[in-house]
């Protein structure tokens, strides 16, 4: 595929994902916010595959690789670290959910 | 691996986080979606690893190891009270990585002159900037919360221009690299001048709209993954970004919305400038006004009401007070005390954070009300409990104009036969204002540590 094709299908699915994402949220109970603010903070964390392919690549010089690796441990910090988080925030409605129907 | 199988199983990872995002909209399957989303990551990771591209294998395992080690630590031994700043933490590096990779592809392709197409010099631009201004400023944010420097606005003359003036020597420098200037130093000078942009967007918000701000960085360092995706022609970076961008984005504008204050107030404002003056006449009227009681006045009037209110604020949260409100809850129910939970949709420091907490004390679900069914219900309260809460229950909020939370809605807990508040001191809040409900007639103040204060409070009633 010649770059400029690519370019073009590139910024069509980016344009189909802002549609999406402003849809699939919509309709969120206040009390989501935070565990969903933290649950697509968790998701931006893929920049970890960005971070994987620039510091795995075979580069000439080794501060583009050092770069690179930085890059991989923070983005590890975030994708581990956000779903953690949001794991034990939705951890506690599930206990929540369960005491419904005893009163 | 080929380039297509690669692409399809990519594809995998992106519908799993569209389904983690629905499934995230609703408390019944919450959980799940977060764990879907996490299982596609885990595929993406592995994904990664295939490609032929990929060949340095134990440095970045290493890498992973560090990282992993770091955020998995950190988000299990952190409090519930605490989440915010993690989560305006864990923001803050991804924007991080982001700016880092923008950072290395520069440095590896501006060398060749004529490899760097003026598409990828625009994405590289953009994430660079982007991901510095959310590394920077969630750092802030974070050390606002975690009250390494203090929640109130920071503000000095002509900041709005110095901002602004930053912005477009970011903007110039950003411009270069888009149009094919390749020196190395122009990519550090527009991550560093985007560093300091960040620092000092940030800094003039106060602590009460941390919240807003968590959540536009959060949609920003989405931003950044997506011009990473372009500039390593990598769909999952892009959808998976823009995604988050665009939903970030729609999260921010709701809860804005929630708080009744604009993204341009919160932004722009320096909520709480107002406040020295506020602040001065209120000390100056608060002696003799300010009534003071003991737990037991508190624990008979408490005890003798038909109808209790706790609302619950940060104080609770700081506390760790929730598993004792619980208790006291469930000693003036057994004596035919009717309680009942109001919760502010931005009580303490997040929205949802006071249902993620009376959650851990397993308080009944429906003792909760939200604040529209909680308002309807101050008139026939007899005692309203204010725990740790200010801001939230500031008339000011809905009576004087000049307040800067004029506008936002509040819990009138003044309608109530008697207010109670638990209090540290006579400290303003998180916001910085004064608060007027304090001096009101119907109102007592019960100073100490809300967890201790509370427990006194079960004791005395336990004697009534």
């Amino acid at each position: 595929m010649s770059h400029g094709l690519l370019l073009t299908f590139e910024i069509t699915i980016l344009v189909l994902a802002i549609f999406l994402g402003f849809e699939v949220i919509s309709k969120v109970p206040t009390l989501l916010h935070t565990p969903l603010m933290s649950g697509t903070n968790a998701i931006h964390g893929i920049v970890i595959v960005g971070a994987m392919l620039v510091a795995g690549a075979d580069h000439k010089d080794t501060l583009t690789t050092i770069i690179g690796l930085i890059a991989v441990v923070l983005a590890s910090a975030n994708v581990v670290g956000g779903f953690v988080v949001t794991d034990r925030m939705l951890e506690m409605f599930k206990k929540r959910e369960r005491r419904e129907p005893d009163t | 691996m080929s380039r297509e199988a690669t692409n399809l199983l990519y594809l995998v990872t992106i519908v799993t986080f569209i389904l983690a995002l629905r499934f995230l909209s609703n408390p019944a399957t919450a959980r799940r979606g977060n764990q879907i989303g996490a299982l596609g990551m885990l595929l993406a990771i592995g994904v990664t690893f295939a490609q032929n591209a990929v060949m340095s294998y134990w440095e970045i395992i290493v890498g992973m190891a560090i990282g992993g080690t770091f955020g998995a630590v950190a988000a299990r031994k952190v409090r519930m009270t605490a989440m915010p700043q993690m989560v305006a933490l864990f923001n803050g590096v991804g924007g991080g990585a982001a700016a880092l990779i923008s950072l290395a592809e520069f440095h590896n392709l501006a060398p060749d002159p004529g490899t760097l197409q003026k598409d990828i010099s625009t994405s590289i631009m953009l994430s660079a900037i982007i991901g510095s201004i959310s590394f920077a400023g969630s750092l802030v944010a974070f050390a606002k919360l975690q009250e390494l420097i203090g929640g109130r606005p920071i503000v000095y003359p002509l900041q709005q221009a110095t901002n602004a003036l930053l912005f477009a020597a970011i903007a110039a420098v950003g411009i270069a690299i888009a149009v094919g200037a390749e020196q190395q130093w122009l990519i550090w000078a527009v991550v560093l001048g985007s560093l300091l942009f960040g620092v000092l967007f940030v800094l003039p918000i106060g602590g009460a709209d941390m919240p807003v701000v968590i959540s536009l960085l959060n949609a920003f360092t989405g931003l950044a993954a997506a011009a990473t995706g372009f500039e390593l022609e990598n769909n999952v970076l892009i959808v998976s970004g823009m995604l988050v961008g665009a939903s970030g984005t729609m999260l921010t504008i709701l809860m804005g919305r929630a708080m009744n204050r604009s993204i341009g107030n919160v932004l722009f404002g320096a909520f709480g400038q107002v406040a020295p003056s506020a602040a001065a006449t209120a000390a100056g009227g608060a002696d003799g006004q300010v009534r003071s009681a003991s737990a037991e006045d508190v624990a008979v009037m408490l005890a003798y009401a038909h109808k209790v209110v706790f609302v619950p604020g940060y104080g609770m949260a700081v506390a760790q007070a929730q598993h004792d409100v619980r208790a006291l809850a469930d000693l003036l129910e057994s004596r035919g005390v009717e309680v009942s939970y109001a919760i502010h949709p931005v009580a303490g420091r997040m929205p949802g954070h006071m249902n993620v907490l009376l959650a851990e004390a397993n308080v009944p679900y429906p003792q909760l009300k939200e604040m529209d069914d909680a308002n309807g219900e101050f008139t026939r309260t007899d005692v309203a409990l204010v725990i740790g809460a200010n801001d939230v229950v500031n008339p000011d909020a809905r009576n004087n104009q000049g307040s800067p939370i004029y506008g936002m809605p509040i819990l009138n807990v003044d309608q109530s036969q008697q207010v109670v508040v638990l209090k540290r001191s006579m400290s303003p809040g998180f916001a910085g204002i004064e608060n007027p409900l304090f001096l009101n007639p119907k109102t007592v103040m019960l100073f100490g540590d809300a967890k201790a204060s509370v427990e006194k409070l079960a004791a005395s009633v336990k004697t009534v």
